[in-house]
């Protein structure tokens, strides 16, 4: 069994809820092994909190296998922290150095507001969806599946697109705290399935209404979202996304 | 036998269903409006149904204690779902996917309930693909399916290895387009923390803000628990963090039998422990079975690296145990061969509690098909594992990066080492074949009930049982209760039952702020995960159970009188919604231990050492325990055991075979 050599600094954003100032505050940490998730890091941190009858840091997390979308650390000025494809829970402190200083913060965003400590709402990106990222097919009214053969390069395409966890990485590390990646993940996975189609236009309108409902900024084409978005989901959707958007205005017969 | 019915229709097993559709009692469009179900838990049990029940009509209140429906455990299920499609035509069908989950689950699932999840399986397909979820294709363009666990069809569909991400996605998009026409209301980060029963039936819910900390009631004709497994009473699982027994508990502890406690699943390929530190494990999925070879040296305690072991010292062990299945026996006779081997002293890994997963044959023999699809003819070893990792990669990728992520090895050099971890529990709060718990009113799906999966589940079933329970089966059955229930108005939330379940809950949260003793509630679950794993685990004795109970008992005294929870109830306090959590496993680990002491024989993933045969396979005593048992919470912690007999009318039992 492993026991670890590392000794850390961390500083981490500590604060009570949405109505009170936040602020960094440092905790040493010794004995931590290079074969702990970051997360596991944090739950020696914790437990040490507890121990000495001070509050644990509260963080956002459940499957711990980076699937689930629910970690959102901010860790050294990046989401989800230094390693490319990984999120927070992925990350291992084989990635850090002893002696290193960590410095972790909440996602930040308008729409994202902080909760406490280094946890958000993120309650946006579903009312994002509630407004058009679905296909309007109720239970029982599906024919048999093979009755609509779709080609395998566009499946995978919309398979690659519909892989985003909605961890809002994205607009986490965006400039203009933008969700044009997210979005434009979920209008690309059914704008390229024919099921999507009856719905294409109607819904990019709605979604992105929605998106601008939300307080999100808009896109200035730096790239940030696909360079840190764990799951590597392309810029492309975002240029597809705008030419729906555009195309919606001349082809859909309803505007939203 | 029976003490408990479980209102299986009459009629031919092939018939029951579809009778049963035809002719229980509907609900009016105008009478669904005003009748209320809350649905509590978002996955594929739990989403699915919210959303089918609003789109027949109902109003709906969906809860979840993650920040949003998506979030739900089962995302992370990876493999694939089973479906009797017999696209591949290799002599699939309704009867053959129903006989091996009988026969998987070691012939202890209820016959009737086995042979409708078969029939609906293949609606969920064509459901799931009509709402857009991107399932693998062939070039064709038609579905393309896998091999599972179990199995000798191909049967599963799949989305890389991100199945349970892609149905859930689904599931989840037809909730939120009903929660954006007000059809459903959703509740995220609330816990359910007590079943409210007005003259016996569940009648609505006492949930936490878990934001606030403020405590609510919500009433609803019925209430479905959607909540999950309880894997998590071992501390380490593949379960997520959150996963938890809460809902179900308090509903058996208001008068819901729980069943089969006992029957849990130990899967084979799991990422082995590194450390005392660790906090979950890590699940590769069945599917590696396809194309991984697993194997121990075959000499003991043999030190060298995998790749400077000649392939005649190695023991490709469940290829020569079971010839007919080899590396695809089914998940609970796959965790005992590995555990034997390990037992044994053939282990590997630092821990010496692992087995080698390799890929390297399949990756040469992939290697050279498509080498020859590119006209190289006779190409040399290098070109073939370069090609063959391609096609690897292609189908696994994204878990071979996981396991790269977490170990800090890489799998296309070296095999994976893997070893069993808690993955899935078979046992559940019991249900009738209507889904409906003992208490009227209160419907049980998904993994949180026992119905399905007998004593040991097989691979890609479920998601599979999640989404039948969800899409299909309980929108018919709930209308047969909801359909008497049309006078009933909504019952105002300041009726005493209300207040008493609110005052019950409160209770608890109050007393575990207030012990301020010195161990965290971490420190609590760890302990009582030691003792389930050691003692009714993968494998079980009377001695160890015994045992076990008393280590339990013990625990729980301390637990009640030295846990702290720092912080207070009215705010975000994540050991606060832990402590409670664990407080529930802790009961339910003793009912656990106490069912596997009952059940005097071994089957699926309940392995009695006294009961094996001299080859060291599972020996079932069908005439002493053929039954379902369901335990009764009395006051204090004390069970009652009611039995459910289980026929077999269709199926002959016999010994489970796979050799």
């Amino acid at each position: 069994m492993s026991t670890g050599n590392m000794n850390l600094t961390l500083k981490v954003w500590r604060q009570k809820n949405n109505n009170t100032k936040g602020a960094l505050v440092d905790y040493k940490l010794a004995g931590i092994s290079p074969d702990m998730s970051f997360l596991e890091m944090f739950d020696v941190l914790n437990e040490d909190l507890i121990t000495k009858g001070e509050e644990p840091v509260v963080f956002d997390h459940d499957c711990r296998e980076g699937i689930c979308g629910m970690c959102s650390m901010f860790i050294n000025g990046r989401p989800h922290g230094p390693k490319d494809l990984v999120t927070t829970c992925q990350l291992h402190m084989r990635s850090f150095k002893d002696g290193d200083t960590i410095v972790v913060e909440p996602w930040r965003a308008a729409a994202f507001p902080v909760v406490k400590d280094l946890t958000v709402d993120r309650s946006a990106f579903d009312r994002v969806i509630a407004a058009g990222g679905f296909i309007s097919v109720n239970t029982g009214n599906a024919q048999d599946a093979n009755n609509l053969p779709i080609p395998k390069m566009q499946a995978d395409a919309a398979f690659e697109a519909a892989a985003c966890i909605g961890c809002g990485a994205c607009v986490a590390t965006c400039k203009n705290a933008s969700a044009m990646l997210f979005v434009s993940a979920k209008i690309s996975q059914l704008a390229l399935l024919p099921q999507g189609q009856p719905e294409r236009y109607r819904r990019v309108q709605s979604m992105v209404a929605q998106m601008d409902a939300e307080g999100f900024g808009n896109c200035t084409n730096t790239g940030a979202c696909e360079a840190e978005c764990p799951k590597g989901i392309s810029l492309e959707n975002i240029a597809r996304m705008n030419r729906d958007f555009a195309s919606a205005k001349f082809v859909s017969e309803e505007t939203v | 036998m029976s003490d408990i019915n479980s209102n299986i229709p009459e009629g031919e097993l092939t018939n029951k269903w579809t009778k049963y559709k035809s002719s229980v009692p509907l609900v009016n469009p105008s009478n669904k409006r005003t009748i209320e179900v809350i649905i509590v838990g978002s996955g594929l049990a739990g989403a699915s149904a919210a959303a089918t029940l609003a789109e027949m009509g109902y109003k709906v209140k969906c809860f979840c204690f993650q920040d949003s429906p998506r979030r739900a455990h089962s995302i992370a299920a990876q493999g694939g779902i089973n479906a009797a499609k017999n696209y591949q035509n290799d002599g699939d069908s309704v009867y053959r996917l129903f006989y091996d989950t009988i026969k998987g689950g070691d012939y202890r699932a209820r016959e009737a309930n086995v042979h409708r999840l078969a029939e609906v399986s293949a609606n969920i397909i064509d459901q799931c693909v009509a709402q857009g979820v991107p399932l693998a294709r062939e070039y064709g363009g038609l579905l393309d399916n896998r091999s599972f666990g179990g199995t000798q069809v191909q049967r599963t569909f799949y989305a890389a290895g991100q199945t349970g991400q892609q149905l859930l996605l689904g599931a989840y998009s037809a909730l939120e387009r009903q929660i954006g026409m007000g059809k459903v209301e959703m509740y995220t980060r609330h816990e359910m923390l007590e079943v409210v029963k007005i003259d016996g039936k569940a009648r609505g819910i006492i949930a936490r803000n878990l934001i606030t900390g403020e405590i609510e009631r919500h009433f609803g004709h019925a209430v479905v628990l959607g909540t999950g497994g309880y894997g998590n009473v071992f501390y380490l699982s593949t379960n997520a963090m959150g996963s938890n027994v809460t809902a179900a508990w308090k509903a058996h502890k208001q008068g819901a039998y729980f069943a089969n406690p006992c029957y849990t699943q130990i899967h084979p390929t799991c990422i082995p422990v590194s450390g005392d530190h660790q906090s979950k494990l890590t699940l590769m999925s069945e599917s590696l079975r396809n194309d991984g070879r697993i194997w121990v040296p075959k000499k003991k305690d043999d030190n060298r690296k995998a790749s400077e072991i000649p392939e005649d010292e190695r023991d490709y062990y469940l290829e020569r145990r079971y010839p007919a299945f080899g590396n695809l026996v089914p998940r609970d006779v796959a965790s005992r061969a590995a555990k034997e081997r390990c037992d044994a002293g053939y282990g590997v890994g630092a821990s010496k509690l692992a087995v080698y997963l390799d890929f390297k044959a399949n990756t040469e023999r992939y290697g050279k098909i498509e080498a020859s699809k590119s006209g190289i003819h006779n190409p040399d070893k290098e070109t073939c594992m370069r090609l063959g990792t391609e096609v690897i990669k292609a189908k696994y990728g994204n878990l071979f990066d996981m396991y790269a992520q977490i170990t800090g090895e890489n799998p296309y050099e070296t095999p994976m080492r893997i070893y069993p971890a808690v993955h899935y529990t078979m046992g559940g709060l019991w249900v009738d074949y209507n889904l409906m718990t003992s208490v009227p009113g209160l419907y049980c799906t998904g993994e949180a009930n026992f119905s399905d999966h007998g004593a040991n589940r097989l691979g890609a079933s479920a998601l599979m049982q999640g989404l039948a329970d969800g899409y299909f089966v309980l929108p018919y059955t709930i209308g047969a209760y909801l359909s008497k229930e049309i006078s009933v108005k909504a019952i105002p939330t300041d009726h005493p039952a209300f207040v008493e379940a609110e005052e019950r809950a409160k209770g608890i949260l109050n007393t575990l702020i207030n012990i301020k003793g010195t161990k965290s509630v971490d420190h609590f679950h760890k302990r009582l995960g030691h003792i389930m794993w050691e003692k009714c685990g993968m494998a079980r004795n009377e001695k160890g159970l015994k045992e076990a109970i008393e280590e339990i008992r013990a625990l729980r005294a301390e637990f009640w009188s030295n846990v702290r929870v720092p912080g207070i109830a009215e705010e975000l306090n994540p050991e606060l919604e832990k402590a409670g959590r664990v407080a529930d496993f802790i009961e339910l680990g003793e009912l656990m231990c106490i069912d596997a002491l009952n059940r005097n024989e071994s089957c699926g993933g309940h392995f009695r050492e006294e009961y094996q045969t001299e080859e060291g396979e599972a020996l079932r005593d069908d005439e002493g325990f053929a039954y379902v048992a369901a335990w009764e919470f009395k006051e204090g912690v004390n069970f009652e055991l009611h039995k459910e007999e289980l026929k077999f009318e269709n199926i002959k039992v016999a010994q489970r075979s796979y050799k």
